[in-house]
């Protein structure tokens, strides 16, 4: 099926406007985006872990979603979804229900990379019919921009803050897509906002309709934990990909596809500059931490290009 | 005709599980409740079952299971002990705030520090204040019984409340008994269907469950759980009535054992009772006026019925068999001795901690306890309240009862550690 924007976007939301995220938020774009890719006709159960999206779509007595929606804990997202997606099973079983529903969760990357990951993994493995997305603001935002293992090497957050013996944070950032790909799903992809959104429509239809546990990490920029103007949101994305900090790929059924490889690869520099949570790093005598953040890029750009050969 | 059979607690409630044939069943494994689901999963393997098993990760993973699939529309179903529960936690405040009716069946079992397999009630005592309904079973046959009637009350449309059914951690979840069971139509018609009016998969009326709830919102849920929990008191007899039409065998909040002209009185829960109530027979052959009451509903707690029940006694011992450090006393002598305030002429009270971690408590250890609320009945003078029972003392002049046994209960352990 070709990919037709403006027909996409005449599509009626499934995430109704009025729900409280912070403008330019990306978890909304990352929600309205994925649920645009399921047919019209097609019912869905929404699972989410506690994190700024749930807390802001679904304050009592309003609800965000026009489809059916379940926010139990922070770390049971999967589990959840998983419940559900069996019952599903059960009650279809037993002839109680005729419909066809598709399941989706949606979890921060606190509630994915971190204290989400075994009953994430859990329910990877099990196999149950239905699609993980975290969306990853690499913190956790809703407590108030603390590190998660997603934030990136040199974030200044408010459990590494930058001081007189703190360049921020001291770790790498987890590579979550691997290891949900190291559990042999039919389908996982990393994405973001990008131009038309084509990549993120064509990732979550995949991911939707594709049988089996499928996994989408979509990075979705939080204009208050990384400090950047709101307008600049796609700028934001957009470098993310050209400078290779965010490529874009998928795996399906063990194939490694890289679906974008910039013209001309950005400096590093580009995208951290826009953001104040690295501006520590262009203070006079922080050029290392520059380079080895290149570093890091470059060495991870290499590694995920030869597993896409 | 009911079938006569011989079954381990464990089994007996599996077997009221495959009776019901539950839509959902998350599980993990964790002594002495892990026989539940093996017992379980060989009936959905041999399909004696319709049920989905779903064999997850962690405890909590399957509390979050039932959870959705609860909410989904589905009948679910669990069983865990101890630290499995303890897993569970913030997840069976979900279950009871979400108003779902998930059904537990909770093998009793010490909690962590140190690691211990065998049983007190720690586990379910720390989740007392957690929405859930428990009742407790002292044999095979109330553990079976009590576990068929603990969704014709949680999911009746008053109540809607989760339900643990209780039972002692090796002491009937390991031991065969002589139990009764009832026909598989019999207990499916008792048990019905489970027809939630809304749930996630409803096509014509998509629903929301587990919001934020605001300060403006968050105290009417609240109020709302605690009426359903006093509705339940109602409902939970009705079914016991039904019950006893069915089976003839009857269940209220608590049984009476020898209390009608009872000068002194234990309160206690759980297998601990059948011990209590030999002390008993023993002492009502001296001619001495010794009941017992047995509580099988903690939550909600009967607290005028307990209270009315006490009324003519003299001096009671109230049993607790976990402790919960508030150097005042257990949690069901908290409960008790707060139901005697109302009467009048209320009966001296004392708590006994016993059996934690396994700790034998023995016919004599009962005597002993006997022999003091006699003493406290006669002299009107308590003593000190909150006591212990069945363990060392450094100092030996404090001593409770004399124990001559710990060398043997030490040489076997290893038969006791089939998995920790
Ligand atoms: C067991 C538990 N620990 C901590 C919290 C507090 N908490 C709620 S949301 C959250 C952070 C969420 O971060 P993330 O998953 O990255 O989502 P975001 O808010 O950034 O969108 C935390 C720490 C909680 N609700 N439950
Ligand atoms: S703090 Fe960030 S993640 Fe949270 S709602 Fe605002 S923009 Fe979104």
């Amino acid at each position: 099926m070709v990919y037709n924007f403006k027909e996409e976007m005449e599509k009626p939301e499934r995430l109704a406007g009025g729900h409280r995220l912070c403008a330019g938020c990306g978890a909304s774009i990352a929600v309205r985006g994925v649920l645009r890719a399921l047919e019209p006709e097609d019912r869905a159960v929404v699972t989410n872990a506690t994190s700024c999206l749930e807390v802001s779509t679904y304050l009592y007595p309003y609800t965000a979603y026009e489809d059916s929606y379940i926010h139990s804990a922070f770390e049971n997202a999967a589990a959840t979804c998983g419940g559900v997606e069996t019952a599903y099973r059960v009650l279809k079983k037993k002839g109680k229900i005729k419909e066809n529903f598709k399941f989706i969760t949606f979890g921060g990357d606190g509630g994915t990379y971190d204290i989400g990951l075994q009953s994430l993994s859990g329910a990877m493995e099990r196999g149950h019919d239905m699609v993980y997305v975290c969306y990853d603001n690499e913190a956790y935002m809703n407590t108030g921009i603390q590190r998660s293992s997603a934030t990136p090497r040199f974030a200044d957050a408010t459990t590494t803050p930058v001081g007189s013996r703190s360049y921020g944070k001291i770790q790498n950032k987890k590579n979550l897509t691997e290891i949900i790909a190291a559990h042999n799903v039919p389908y996982a992809a990393q994405t973001t906002f990008m131009g038309n959104f084509k990549d993120l429509h064509e990732k979550s239809r995949k991911a939707i309709y594709t049988e089996g546990p499928c996994f989408l990490n979509i990075l979705s920029p939080c204009p208050r934990g990384w400090r950047y103007e709101m307008e600049n949101l796609a700028e934001i994305c957009q470098l993310a990909v050209d400078t290779c900090v965010w490529p874009l790929y998928e795996i399906e059924e063990g194939v490694w596809k890289l679906n974008y490889e910039p013209k001309k690869k950005v400096p590093l520099e580009e995208f951290l500059k826009k953001q104040g949570r690295f501006k520590h790093m262009f203070a006079k005598g922080n050029e290392w931490m520059i380079e080895d953040a290149q570093k890091y890029v470059d060495d991870q750009w290499e590694r995920l290009l030869k597993k896409c050969k | 005709m009911a079938i006569r059979d011989r079954l381990s607690g464990n089994e007996a409630v599996a077997t009221a599980m495959r009776q019901i044939n539950p839509d959902v069943m998350g599980a993990f494994p964790i002594t002495p409740s892990t026989e539940i689901p093996q017992y379980f999963s060989s009936y959905v393997a041999n399909g004696l079952v319709d049920t989905e098993f779903v064999a997850v990760e962690s405890e909590h993973s399957a509390m979050s299971t039932c959870i959705a699939a609860e909410a989904a529309g589905a009948r679910a179903i669990t069983a865990t002990s101890s630290c499995g529960m303890a897993l569970m936690w913030e997840l069976l405040y979900v279950a009871s705030s979400s108003r779902l009716p998930v059904t537990m069946a909770l093998v009793n079992r010490a909690l962590t520090g140190p690691i211990n397999i065998n049983n007190d009630h720690s586990d379910s005592m720390g989740a007392r204040d957690a929405g859930w309904i428990q009742i407790y079973s002292e044999t095979n046959q109330e553990a079976y019984d009590n576990f068929i009637q603990a969704m014709p009350i949680g999911e009746n449309k008053e109540v809607r409340l989760p339900v643990m059914v209780c039972q002692d951690g090796f002491i009937t979840s390991h031991a065969i008994e002589n139990m009764e069971l009832i026909e598989d139509e019999k207990v499916r018609a008792f048990v019905g269907e489970y027809e939630p009016e809304n749930y996630l998969l409803k096509k014509e009326n998509p629903m929301a469950v587990g919001p934020y709830g605001i300060s403006a919102y968050y105290m009417e849920f609240k109020k709302q759980q605690a009426e359903a929990m006093k509705n339940a008191k109602k409902v939970i007899l009705d079914v016991a009535a039904e019950f006893e039409e069915l089976t003839g065998r009857k269940y209220g909040f608590f049984e009476e054992f020898m209390m009608e002209d009872a000068e002194t009185a234990v309160v206690i829960i759980g297998s601990s009772a059948g011990t209590g109530k030999a002390a008993v027979d023993m002492l009502r052959q001296q001619g001495k006026k010794a009941g017992l009451i047995k509580i099988r509903v903690f939550r909600p707690f009967p607290m005028e019925e307990l209270a009315e029940a006490l009324s003519h006694v003299k001096a009671v011992a109230v049993m607790d068999k976990a402790e919960s450090f508030s150097a005042a006393g257990g949690p069901l002598f908290a409960e008790a001795r707060s139901a005697l305030y109302d009467l009048e002429d209320r009966p001296k009270t004392i708590n006994y901690v016993y059996g934690l971690g396994g700790r034998d408590i023995t016919v004599e250890d009962f005597e002993h306890i006997f022999e003091e609320i006699f003493r406290i009945a006669e002299s009107g003078n308590t003593g000190e309240v909150y006591r212990h029972i069945g363990q060392r003392e450094a100092d030996e002049t404090r001593k409770d009862v004399e124990y001559k046994r710990y060398q043997l209960e030490n040489n076997n352990w290893r038969w006791q550690s089939n998995g920790l």
